[in-house]
């Protein structure tokens, strides 16, 4: 029977071969053909890890770092080597915490990020924590203190020009076209984002490998493939910091903005906004939360003012009407004009003048000095009818590139991002309002800095640049160098360039109105912002101005404004303030600048006008707006809470009777410059922000 | 046969011994590559026995042990306790049920203390294969005869069906390797012809739509008839098996298999055949996913998808030369999941390459060829019997798991011969062998 069935085993043989060859075949598809396998396997255990390069730091004037790096400690545990041998109590006397709070941490990290991988259990730890932990680690088996780069400001000062860095968000990403990637940290504002590609350096690579679990175990390849880490490269500033403190300390419980600036290279030596706050907030673990605060404040404390408030100049423009007039010859240094308290020529009466004394406008010089509205309304209107160039419109066209020389109703270029350029209308706009039926009369207050003019503080700071240097100026700029500047670093190129704006107006011209402004503190209207030891030139503003409340259009207290430079004879710093529904320019804002300057120049300040600057800093000078304004804002935001959620906690806060009283009128009732309001097209609230009430 | 002077070593054929070694040397390296990690000492490591490999060389030297017992006994030993063996198998298989630990979703585990336990369901290949051996060999066996074939199906298929009631589906599969066995005494080969056409109608079931399979049938059946038009003229009957054969074609496919699936298999069984020919399995009703679900819950990825996948990037990965012993990140990192078990073979897929893989299957191949011509050279019907039970279970196992890390085959949990890591399978596969090669030095005598 054996025999019998001998052949088949010659078959048995044949299924095994067989089956052996299909196995063969599948191998050379598997592993000679097919190539996804591989990439398939260095994607599920090749992890590219970024190593992120230290931002460049930022050094004022005299080398002192105002935005630098640190090292803040989280602290990191791994649940599943936490199970035992923790000694749970001592943790939390640490970290201030109960068992219950312990066990949710515990629980939330499991649920976030597995047990066998680590989770950050207290992140930004104080320094006092950190010591403590780090003493005491070896009790808690499965925790780690993990250091994490944050940006420090040493000096606290400089929110608004420094910037702050973030988490790039899906629209930085598309805009780099792929060049960051979510977990990157980019600068959003100020010089962080402007010097983002001098700060950041160069990401490196470490390829490590991860296991089933996503732990990493080890380097790959032995780290042949990696690439090193370059960090971002240091930025040397024009920035003194103490001045810019000061800057600060003087603005603070008001609102408005202060621009100094070195007139000789244009770099600039305090910039502020008021209301200001301390950049750290913007750093470590309550950074979220300080953000949200800030944004939702009404008075926009993270709106830097000094390169986004639009405001006008008011008197602080008579200096430039004066040099249009001189340099088209229209008048000479000893032009009077009989002012007798206002300005009858168009037949209105108006603008009204301060003063009414006979000889107060007798020459250029005076008429500064006292700061004569009818002789810069004249002055304004005979530059643009002027008969040279045959008509108002053609006469206002040629005064409105004298305005373009002086920086005015255009961005300058300064190194932050999303400056405004406030505005000069141009003709077109005349016409249209006016259906082209206007003359000198009709804006004639664009003489005496109101009207539709408006122009930023760093603008105005600008223009104080161009008298002082007589004529040019260097766009205005905080960093003076970058550390290992090469030729390819063309970003400073724009910052060296002098523009010869306005060289061709004679220095007699340029004397002529100096010597005006130096009358304006030794015996004019800023007499009260004089500095002993030093010959300051400046000139006082006391803007009207009006804002839409609550459907109204409503008058405020003047702005106080104020541009300066000092000392006369070889100019070191020029300023431009404004103090918003302050009131008389010199009181306020000619005060202020007059403490910056003597600080720059003496390096400090006598114990008497110490206390003068801690006076100014302790005055509240918020507009009484705000407080209604704040209440609308967060009822509606309350009230928009309640309808998405029907949660009454917040809501119920806005429900009891008393409610706020109306918007408060001008505090002191004092009798505005201006009584002739312009039309109804003026866009003299200073300025629209776009609100998008989201967080709350 | 003398007894006088027992010299294990005469008649032995060494080649199936080297070979042996060989693949359990290979084994212990593949369970070492997967289980060493950086700065383990690796002498501490193997003399602890605490890990794996140094369990595994332990098991080896015990097996080794259990070699020489075993080449020291006498074949007649084996012929005489072939019966009581089968019978203490069977009761080994049955204690399973009261004694059972439950580890990992099986229920055929008995554990004596901490860290011992025993799987009766491995050991009882032997013992059937001993059986089955015994039962062909007998003189009064006329295997020609349906009612002795089903004897020998029977010894077969009992262990398989309580061993699928112990939900170990992948052992039970093994015990059908044994009609090969079979095959070889006369079992007449249509039987093997039947059973491996329904298998490829029920996986064309699953895998082509229900109505163009139907076409297909009809269109094959209508071929064979125009094609055997002559003989069908000459014998009328002809033409009926064919269309009888049709209907039963069509009848599998259109209710057999949708009720098998629906009414007897488990939810979680019948995705896990979907999954292994790679097509999805929608649950037919919230209690068949929930069930999904259950069964999956707690099991240690027994998604047999992701292992499928992860394996064969493992050995894709390899390439022709491999990444070498301990560079595989695939193995050494844990993303294939039973890869000191199961899965082995994807350690020696990745870190040796094609290269690595086609030696190992030479060796598999080698050892298989070398067990047939040593089944033919056999006088006694017991020692062919048993040789080529030998080769069956084998060649089961290593095709299957094989098939299975390379995505050929579906899931099944059975381990790689001599490799895997596991006491009890390579005590089994070690007694099977050695057994045979005892039978083999005695080649001359005539059991019965």
């Amino acid at each position: 029977m054996s025999v019998f069935n001998q052949s088949r085993s010659t078959v048995i043989r044949l299924i095994f071969i067989g089956l052996f060859v299909i196995i063969l075949a599948q191998l050379i598809n598997l592993q000679l053909i097919s190539g996804k396998y591989k990439q398939a396997a260095m994607d599920n255990a090749v992890y590219p890890k970024v190593v992120y390069p230290n931002r460049g730091i930022i050094y004022d004037r005299k080398n002192r770092a105002i935005l630098n790096n640190s090292i803040m400690y989280d602290l990191v545990v791994v649940p599943s080597q936490a199970r035992k041998d923790v000694d749970t109590m001592a943790l939390c006397r640490i970290l201030e915490i109960d068992t219950a709070e312990y066990r949710k941490r515990m629980v939330e990290s499991i649920f976030k990020n597995t047990a066998v991988r680590p989770s950050v259990f207290e992140d930004l730890l104080s320094a006092e924590m950190y010591a403590r932990l780090d003493e005491n680690l070896w009790k808690f088996p499965g925790f780690d203190l993990v250091p994490r780069p944050v940006r420090v400001y040493p000096f606290k000062a400089g929110a608004n020009l420094l910037g702050y860095i973030g988490e790039a968000d899906s629209g930085v990403i598309k805009r780099s076209k792929g060049f960051y990637r979510m977990g990157d940290y980019v600068g959003l504002s100020g010089m962080e984002a402007y010097y983002e590609k001098v700060l950041m350096g160069q990401r490196g690579v470490n390829y490590m490998i991860k296991d089933n679990k996503n732990r990493l175990v080890g380097n790959w390849e032995n780290g042949m493939y990696d690439t090193a880490a370059i960090a971002g490269r240091d930025l040397k500033t024009y920035i003194d910091v103490e001045v810019q403190q000061l800057a600060e300390k003087l603005l603070q419980n008001k609102v408005g903005a202060i621009v100094a600036i070195e007139p000789k290279t244009g770099g600039i030596i305090a910039m502020a906004s008021g209301p200001v706050f301390d950049p750290n907030l913007l750093t470590g673990s309550e950074r979220q939360k300080n953000f949200n605060k800030l944004f939702l404040d009404v008075s926009s404390p993270l709106l830097n003012r000094a390169i986004k408030g639009q405001y006008p100049p008011g008197s602080t423009f008579k200096p430039l009407g004066g040099l249009i007039a001189l340099d088209e010859g229209l008048i000479t240094p000893s032009f009077g004009y009989g002012c007798g308290g206002r300005y009858g020529a168009c037949g209105i009466g108006k603008p009204a003048c301060t003063h009414s004394n006979a000889g107060h406008a007798a020459n250029l010089r005076l008429a500064t000095a006292n700061s004569c509205n009818s002789y810069f309304t004249h002055v304004y209107r005979m530059a643009v009818d002027n008969p040279k160039y045959g008509g108002v419109k053609k006469g206002y066209e040629h005064w409105r590139e004298y305005m373009t020389a002086f920086g005015l109703g255009h961005r300058i270029g300064i190194d932050l991002p999303s400056e405004d350029k406030g505005n000069i209308p141009d003709t077109a706009l005349y016409n249209k309002v006016y259906r082209g039926a206007w003359s000198s009369c009709t804006n004639l207050t664009l003489g005496i800095g109101q009207d539709m003019m408006l122009a930023t503080p760093v603008q105005l700071a600008n223009a104080t640049c161009i008298i002082a240097n007589k004529g040019y100026y260097y766009t205005p700029h905080f960093v003076e160098k970058i550390n290992g500047e090469t030729k390819e670093d063309t970003i400073l190129n724009a910052f060296r360039k002098r523009h010869n704006v306005l060289t061709q107006i004679s220095d007699t011209a340029y004397e002529a109105i100096i010597s005006g402004m130096q009358d304006v503190v030794d015996i004019g209207t800023a007499r009260i912002a004089r500095v002993e030891g030093i010959s300051m030139c400046a000139k006082t503003g006391t803007a009207q101005n009006f804002k839409v409340i609550d459907g109204k259009r409503t008058e405020l207290n003047e702005n106080s404004m104020f541009i300066c430079f000092a000392p006369r004879e070889n100019p070191k710093i020029a300023v431009a303030v404004v103090v918003e529904n302050a009131g008389y320019g010199a009181t306020w804002a000619g005060r202020m600048a007059s403490l910056l300057v003597e600080k720059f120049i003496t390096d400090s300040l006598t114990t008497e006008r110490k206390k003068l600057a801690d006076e100014i800093a302790n005055k509240n000078l918020m507009p009484g707006y705000l407080v209604r304004e704040q209440y609308k804002q967060d009822s509606i935001r309350a009230y928009n809470w309640f309808k998405l959620t029907k949660d009454t906690s917040v809501i119920k806060r806005f429900q009891r009777r008393n409610t706020p009283a109306a918007p408060p009128i001008p505090a002191d009732g004092r009798t505005p410059v201006i009584k002739n309001t312009p039309p109804a097209i003026n866009n003299r609230t200073t300025f629209k922000i776009k609100r998008t009430a989201t967080a709350i | 046969m003398s007894q006088q002077n027992p010299a294990i070593s005469k008649g032995i054929d060494w080649l199936l011994v080297w070979l042996y070694i060989i693949l359990v040397s290979i084994g212990i390296a593949a369970i070492f590559a997967t289980t060493y990690r950086e700065g383990d000492s690796i002498v501490q490591g193997f003399l602890s026995l605490k890990t794996d490999y140094s369990k595994q060389a332990l098991f080896f030297i015990i097996a080794g042990v259990l070699a020489i017992f075993i080449l020291l006994t006498d074949s007649k030993f084996f012929t005489a306790t072939a019966n009581i063996s089968y019978a203490i198998g069977m009761v080994l298989l049955l204690l399973v049920f009261p004694f059972h630990t439950e580890v990992m979703g099986t229920k055929s585990i008995i554990r004596f203390g901490s860290s011992f336990q025993l799987q009766p369901a491995e050991l009882c290949k032997v013992f059937v294969n001993l059986a089955l051996a015994k039962y062909l060999s007998r003189i009064e066996t006329d295997f020609n005869k349906p009612k002795a074939q089903l004897i020998a199906i029977a010894i077969a298929i009992v262990p398989a069906l309580i061993t699928i009631a112990q939900s170990e589906t992948g052992l039970a599969l093994v015990y059908f390797s044994f009609f090969l066995v079979m095959y070889r005494e006369g079992l007449p080969a249509m039987y093997l012809v039947v059973g491996f056409s329904v298998a490829v109608l029920v996986v064309a079931t699953l895998l082509i739509e229900p109505n163009l399979l139907a076409i297909i049938l009809t269109a094959l059946a209508i071929l064979t008839i125009y094609f055997l038009r002559r003989q069908i003229k000459r014998r009328r009957e002809l033409l009926f098996i064919i269309v009888s054969i049709w209907g039963v074609c069509v009848g599998i496919q259109r209710f057999a298999v949708p009720y098998v699936f629906e009414n007897v298999l488990k939810p979680y069984q019948v995705k896990r055949i979907y999954d292994t020919i790679g097509k999805e399995y929608v649950p037919k009703d919230e209690a068949a996913k929930a069930e999904i679900d259950k069964q999956t819950k707690g099991k240690k990825k027994e998604d047999g998808n992701y292992n499928v996948r992860q394996s064969k990037i493992a050995i894709g990965s390899g390439g022709f030369l491999g990444k070498g012993l301990l560079s595989g990140t695939q193995t050494r990192y844990d993303f294939v999941p039973e890869q000191r078990t199961d899965f082995i073979f994807c350690t020696i897929g990745e870190g040796f390459g094609f290269i690595g893989s086609t030696i190992l299957l030479g060796i598999y191949f080698l050892m298989l060829m070398r067990i047939v011509t040593i089944a033919e050279r056999q006088r006694s019907v017991f020692s062919r019997c048993y040789a080529y039970g030998v080769a069956a279970v084998l060649f089961f196992h290593v095709a299957i798991n094989i098939c299975m890390t390379i995505g050929l085959a579906p899931v099944i949990g059975i381990p790689l011969p001599f490799i895997s890591y596991g006491g009890t399978a390579l005590l089994t596969f070690t007694m099977l062998l050695f057994i045979l090669i005892r039978l083999d030095a005695d080649r001359q005598m005539v059991l019965r």
